[in-house]
């Protein structure tokens, strides 16, 4: 399971992690590299712990009382352990960005937005702010549809573009590594296709760890694919091989369709 | 087929049986719901039919008071003194005295209702939130009349204990009081209207790196802001209609000042002075209170109306 190519490096990797929803032992011992500068996909049915997995990248469950981690989320090239008490979540979070299963755009204009994680991390200047909130929104495909609107709110973007402000909302601040919550499950056929080329296209700068419900789009966006089961890592590999030739005949049930 | 046959029959039989019964249930039921409807249309119409005769009231008791004095001089004189022998009827030093007092108010009540409920909202444990809530309830509960006497017999000693040369009827103790009084409204509402800010919000403020602070202020407060702004609005309507704090802690004297270090009087104190006076019916000191009451409902018709557009203006869609 720790098959990890050995010609990339590593831009984080779970070690015998697991976690509890309170008693709920909901993922066990993953053991999951995530390689620099490429897409890695976490399949499986609903409530194998996709989700849980990314969203334990970030210590989005934090927020919420009863959780509890074991094991360590190791971030390299500092080898941080994510999960340590010591650090720091939002420390964390400043070098992680994450793009949710619904477009969640806050209540401003476009332009903040943007800025917003720039701001938060002190940056004031204004030609700054300008030029980074100009290359995000070019980063995420988006610039020439709100170039000249960028004070409009926020919420008047369609579903699709709100997403992919989400996206430069995260780019803005140069994450090191980006969670993709389902980023396509609440939009048309036409806004998916453009983030699935979006995401293809910033597997060059960041290194991407996406969750999807769709094989398709995980064949088609992920260079690594994780197929997870009732909280457990079933199979990991090159996308390729995991759906030309899975190695385990649960994977391959799952992916051809006969269950889940 | 035979089985077929024989359902059919089976269910024509069940609606022959039962089809005299069913159209007098119906028939039971179209009363009822008829009954039902009279009652609520009879409870609705009695709030419209009462705000209508109260405007009525107004208009028509203002009306004779204005055959006596001219709209221009209420509106325009600065001295209101209609139980002298040489009656003044401008509405101005009352205005002032309500608009003072209900400024210093919402100085009090504005900021200290967000915090309390951007604390309550954001940042309270849950067990936390159950103790402060009641006491914020209590505080919203207690008779105006209560804080009135606060304000006179507690705050007013405190405050010229600091300022030795503030008199012990003033606008700013009436005011502040005054403000305490309304901090449950505003906070109550505002943190009802941050609590439904949805969590997914939240989530992405924290993704962003944001501190807990970051996200109550920059996040979750611009999106309920639509709310927040009708907690305050409905706290200014409040603080304008308010009777007893004033009447009994800012002194009953009309004044031309907005200084809320002196006494004053507001439009609704003067009301109670006039209606718990021996003033005869008709006299146009009398049907003053109604011009007085005429002008107060207009202010607070205002404040509805603007916060109405703000709410639609700020409405968030999630």
């Amino acid at each position: 399971m720790t098959t990890t190519n050995p010609t990339l490096p590593t831009k984080a990797e779970t070690r015998d992690f697991s976690f509890y929803y309170g008693a709920f032992h909901a993922l066990k011992s993953i053991n999951l590299p995530v390689v620099e500068k490429r897409v890695t996909a976490l399949i499986g049915p609903s409530g194998c712990g996709k989700s849980t997995l990314l969203r334990s990248f970030n210590r989005m469950h934090d927020l919420y009382p009863g959780n509890r981690y074991q094991g360590s989320i190791v971030l390299h090239p500092d080898n941080t352990n994510i999960l340590d008490p010591k650090v720091d979540p939002i420390e964390v979070r400043m070098r992680i960005g994450m793009v949710f299963q619904k477009p969640n755009p806050f209540p401003k204009s476009i332009y903040e937005n943007v800025a917003y994680g720039l701001k938060v991390r002190g940056e004031s200047s204004r030609s700054v702010l300008d030029d980074k909130v100009e290359n995000a929104l070019r980063g995420a495909s988006l610039w020439n549809e709100v170039k000249d609107r960028l004070h409009a709110p926020a919420t008047a973007l369609s579903g699709g573009q709100q997403q992919r402000l989400c996206i430069a909302r995260c780019l803005a601040t140069d994450p090191e590594l980006l969670l993709f919550d389902e980023p396509t499950s609440a939009l048309d056929p036409i806004a998916t296709a453009n983030i699935e080329e979006l995401v293809t296209e910033l597997r060059e700068r960041v290194t991407i760890l996406i969750v999807t419900h769709n094989m398709q789009q995980a064949a088609r966006v992920s260079d690594y694919t994780a197929y997870m089961y009732l909280g457990e890592l079933v199979e990991y590999g090159v996308t390729d091989d995991v759906f030309m030739r899975p190695k385990k005949k649960a994977t391959e049930d799952y992916i051809t369709g006969r269950f889940g | 087929m035979s089985a077929s046959h024989t359902l059919s029959q089976g269910i024509e039989s069940m609606d022959v049986t039962t089809v005299s019964d069913r159209l007098s249930r119906k028939v039971v039921r179209n009363l009822k719901e008829r009954a039902i409807e009279a009652v609520l249309f009879a409870a609705a119409s009695i709030s419209v039919l009462t705000t209508l005769g109260i405007i009525w009231v107004l208009v028509s008791e203002s009306y004779h008071f204005f055959e006596h004095v001219p709209i221009w001089t209420f509106l325009t004189d600065t001295m209101w003194t209609p139980l002298f022998s040489e009656p003044r009827y401008g509405i101005l030093p009352l205005l002032m005295g309500t608009l003072t007092t209900s400024l210093v108010a919402l100085s009090v009540a504005i900021p200290l209702g967000t915090i309390i409920a951007i604390y309550l909202s954001e940042f309270a444990s849950p067990r936390v939130r159950e103790v402060v809530k009641p006491f914020l309830e209590l505080l919203g509960g207690v008779p105006t009349i209560v804080y009135g006497y606060f304000a006179l017999t507690v705050v007013s000693p405190v405050l010229q204990y600091f300022f030795p040369l503030l008199p012990g009827f003033s606008m700013l103790a009436a005011g502040l009081v005054m403000g305490v009084a309304i901090v449950p409204y505003i906070s109550s509402l505002s943190e009802d209207a941050m609590r439904a800010v949805p969590m997914s919000l939240r989530e992405g403020a924290y993704a962003m790196g944001s501190t807990r602070f970051q996200t109550a202020v920059r996040v979750v407060l611009p999106a309920a802001i639509s709310g927040v702004l009708s907690a305050y609005i409905l706290g200014i309507s409040r603080a304008v209609g308010e009777t007893m704090i004033v009447a009994v802690a800012a002194g009953m004297q009309p004044n031309f000042t907005m200084n809320p270090a002196e006494p004053a009087q507001t439009i609704s104190a003067y009301i109670v002075q006039v209606a718990m006076g021996d003033l005869p019916h008709g006299s146009i000191g009398y049907q003053s209170i109604f011009a007085a009451g005429l002008s107060l409902m207009l202010m607070t018709l205002f404040f509805n109306i603007l916060g109405h557009i703000i709410r639609r203006r700020y409405r968030e869609a999630y």
